[in-house]
């Protein structure tokens, strides 16, 4: 029984980290990729993790598999969070289909005393 | 905050002092300290303790759900023959005022598919997201702001 239940597990995961892959080739730009990117480390891998424990059944494994994907949870999005940035920096072009930029020209560039974007309200 | 760690020494007490670790039994020891900390709470300053414990397991479950809904979404038009979205990079206002809670929404924004966290304005007031699906940017708006940032809130206030 609970065989099968780790098999499911297992083969759902492998096929959310394959759907993944399949977006990283996909998908027109850097940003739609990262979305694939960063999606795999998150419910595939946590599947594929959830499907180890079931299969051990052991505390052992239990508390790795948890730990693994409390650090995937903590080190993924800010992966993902620093090249999305870097790329806007550096004007990466966007897939020619992009709806608004609301991000666009919001960088005061070449000022290092300015490291992030200006909000919504832009101090006079 | 520093009552959830607490609670979590309290979990681990219960479960040696019963002597089993299993989910199960973790699981009881969790409501029995949440518990505990609810009625000692007005004594700790924080006599609202234990609506917050819930509060943060229901933010819990409510991520895991929008990753499996919005995960099987991206899935499905990763597969399809056409990509038909229009993404967009989207200013979302920000409420919240610790520089925690707003990291806490971001990760979260970002490890939900179809939307992903770029940057922070300097002075904090908004969030900019990259958005898969951004035909209508109030829409996305409206649902980060109402399905994490309201839950975020109340587990931080």
């Amino acid at each position: 029984m609970s065989a099968i239940l780790a098999g499911t597990l297992l083969l759902l995961g492998a096929f959310f980290v394959l759907v993944s892959a399949i977006g990283i080739l996909r998908f027109p730009d850097l940003y739609m990729r990262m979305h694939g990117a960063t999606k795999a480390g998150t419910l595939g891998a946590g599947l594929i993790l959830l499907g180890a424990s079931v299969l051990f059944g052991t505390l052992a494994v239990t508390v790795k598999a948890m730990t693994v994907f409390v650090f995937l949870l903590l080190t993924a999005p800010v992966a993902a969070h620093v090249l999305g940035r870097a790329a806007h920096h550096d004007d990466v072009p966007k897939w020619d289909r992009t709806g608004v930029d609301e991000l666009e020209g919001r960088y005061d560039r070449g000022n290092p005393e300015h490291d992030g974007p200006a909000g919504m309200t832009p101090k006079g | 905050m520093t009552l959830l760690g607490l609670h979590l020494v309290l979990t681990l007490l219960w479960a040696m002092a019963t002597g089993s670790l299993g989910l199960v039994n973790l699981f009881v020891g969790f409501v029995v300290g949440g518990g505990v900390l609810h009625f000692a709470g007005p004594a700790l300053g924080d006599p609202r303790y234990g609506i917050r414990a819930l509060r943060i397991v229901g933010l819990t479950l409510f991520f895991f759900r929008e990753l499996i809904v919005s995960s099987v979404r991206v899935a499905i038009d990763v597969l399809r023959p056409r990509l038909t979205m229009t993404p967009a990079l989207i200013a979302v206002p920000l409420d919240l005022k610790h520089d925690a809670a707003i990291t806490l929404l971001a990760n979260m924004v970002s490890l939900t598919p179809g939307t992903l966290s770029i940057d922070v304005a300097e002075d904090r007031s908004c969030l900019y997201v990259h958005a898969m699906y951004g035909e209508d940017p109030d829409a996305v708006r409206r649902s980060i702001k109402h399905d994490f940032e309201r839950r975020i809130q109340e587990v931080f206030r």
